[in-house]
């Protein structure tokens, strides 16, 4: 039987929730082990074996958090060595991305990013385009095959097993050990957390100017269960914090209702949204792209019909 | 400080995605750089500037790539190296970092900058695999970079904040476009950038054959992806906020 391994991910209460939508596919694919390295792991492993790892290689070593990618993927690739598997499946965060960047260089083997399947041990899809265009490629060269997965591919689903924890005793060399996070600064946001709320209302350039970003927070104030994002454009642009950003380096998000706000639909952006169930696009472009995927879309002012749409939201919740 | 930056020929990002008949995206004619690395080469050339040290723009490409590399060269970099062979077309990301980390050890360097991703494949993992073939520590989505007595202290990203990333050069950084403003030509350094030396290698200038960069991914279809209806598009007339109105009562969420 194949070997399939989830390189999986700890956050604040446990695995990642994307870490656990992996070990969903994996199961499909073969036998499944996880992979999770830095302070909390082993706690992890009840939680990863429920979802289906039958094994859980562990290692609580605080050096996996304290020091960029290098002693993951060392530690990995002693794994990878040791055990062979075929495929290995990586969530599309910041650290797994790099992880999976070197343990390439060190594996000779192939790596696919934004995968939003994986079809068998050595074909995986993706889209491009703007979600227009589904790819199928077929993974080539020598195992393990590594494949990045973009967040919500796939429903995590509890399988109700335990799974054989063991410790990953792996040396990591000083030379490793040269880029460290010496601190770490959170910038919370009050309401929902974009990823959970049913509304989202996202803001970018059409909003002209950060002042009126409030706006926004009014409206998911009006709605209650509503975050707000933002596109990168307003991002980069200081306007708010980068835990705001949807798309491709920011956030992906599913709402029941997205609401895009002065967006003109990159695909960057559209790519962290386009699951949403139904679209709401405003933007005084009628050439706009987001107005292709929108359900919805108002050609007109943001700065117009936002105040009127509180009113009317605040009106109808009485 | 000797700076290397990783620049990328993309084609036009506000034409239309031509795919040819091998599924690969068409690059015919002249590129253009890639705005996401317009940040790294602004950060390059300020952590230069901050140190009389230089940077050397490298690229991959096919001959249309010498359009990205000059504007890397008119912005301020001092010398470029473009890496071009009928034998890299449709050469994957593996392939890539292979062939940018041998033309960047040629010689010695204290960091390499690059954008987090390109434009237009938006695979962001290559500058992590030239990192682990260069042999160096790296940290990806830099927002800040300063270098001290060898080492550099980076703001880096996180989903819900920042770091502080503290690295020994050399190093390599990828920086996100809250970096720098990328900085535009002046018509004294388009003029320059046309004498500035530029070098043009080949595979086996850099001591690989073909193998090396054998392609490992393949596309086996393509196919148009289910798109939902297309929906309504109306002109604000002032009903617009009880049109939205209805749609969110609809969807339950008031």
């Amino acid at each position: 039987m194949a070997s399939v391994w989830v390189y999986a991910e700890i956050g604040a209460d446990g695995p990642t929730p994307a870490s656990l939508e992996l070990l969903a596919k994996a199961r499909q694919l073969g036998d499944v082990a996880a992979v999770v390295l830095g302070p909390g792991a082993t706690d992890a492993a009840a939680s990863l074996g429920e979802h289906g790892a039958a094994t859980v290689y562990a290692s609580d070593d605080a050096v996996y958090a304290d020091c960029l990618a290098q002693p993951a993927a060392h530690a990995l690739h002693a794994l990878v060595e040791r055990h062979r598997p075929d495929l290995i499946l990586f969530p599309s965060s910041y650290d797994a991305r790099d992880v999976a960047g070197r343990l390439q260089a060190k594996t000779g083997s192939t790596l696919m990013s934004n995968a939003t399947d994986v079809v068998g041990l050595d074909a995986a899809r993706t889209q491009i385009a703007g979600g227009t265009m589904n790819v199928d490629v077929a993974l080539e060269g020598p195992a393990p095959k590594l494949v990045l997965v973009r967040p919500k591919s796939f429903a995590a689903e509890p399988a109700g097993g335990t799974a054989e924890v063991v410790s990953v005793e792996v040396e990591i060399p000083d030379e490793l050990r040269r880029a460290r996070r010496v601190e770490r600064h959170e910038e919370a946001s009050s309401g929902p957390k974009l990823e959970d709320a049913r509304v989202v209302i996202a803001g970018g350039r059409g909003l002209q100017d950060a002042s009126n970003f409030p706006l926004l927070d009014e409206l998911a104030g009006a709605l209650g269960n509503a975050a707000v994002g933002a596109s990168r454009a307003v991002v980069d642009a200081g306007w708010v914090p980068y835990s705001y950003q949807v798309g491709q380096t920011g956030k992906t998000v599913k709402p029941d209702v997205y609401l895009a706000v002065g967006i003109s639909g990159a695909l960057q952006h559209v790519v962290g949204m386009k699951g949403a169930k139904r679209i709401v696009a405003i933007n005084k472009d009628a050439d706009a792209p987001i107005f292709k995927l929108a359900d919805l879309g108002v050609v007109g002012d943001a700065l117009k019909v936002l105040p009127a749409l509180i009113a009317e939201v605040k009106a109808r919740r009485g | 400080m000797q700076v290397v930056v990783l620049v990328k020929s993309i084609p036009d990002p506000s034409g239309e995605t031509k795919l040819g008949p091998d599924f690969l995206v068409k690059r015919e004619g002249d590129g253009v750089l890639d705005p996401g690395d317009e940040f790294a080469v602004e950060a390059a050339l300020r952590l230069a500037e901050a140190s009389d040290g230089e940077v050397t723009a490298v690229s991959m490409g096919p001959a249309g790539a010498g359009a990205a590399i000059r504007r890397a060269l008119a912005m301020g970099a001092h010398r470029a190296v473009h890496v071009r062979d009928d034998v890299l077309h449709g050469a994957d990301a593996l392939a890539t970092a292979r062939v940018l980390a041998a033309a960047i050890a040629r010689s010695p360097f204290d960091a390499v900058l690059a954008g987090v991703e390109s434009t237009d494949g938006y695979t962001g993992t290559l500058p992590m695999t030239v990192a682990e073939l260069l042999g160096v520590p790296s940290a990806t989505f830099a927002r800040a970079i300063e270098v001290a007595d060898g080492v550099a202290r980076i703001e880096r990203q996180t989903e819900g904040g920042y770091d502080v990333v503290e690295c020994a050069l050399p190093g390599l950084f990828t920086v996100t476009a809250s970096a720098a403003e990328p900085r535009f030509p002046t018509l004294k350094g388009i003029m320059s950038a046309k004498s500035k030396p530029l070098e043009e290698l080949s595979l086996p200038d850099l001591n690989l054959s073909p193998d090396d960069v054998a392609p490992t991914q393949r596309v086996s279809a393509v196919e148009a992806a289910p798109q939902k209806g297309a929906g309504e598009v109306i002109v604000d007339d002032g009903s617009a906020a009880a049109r939205i109105a209805d749609l969110l009562a609809d969807a339950k969420v008031i």
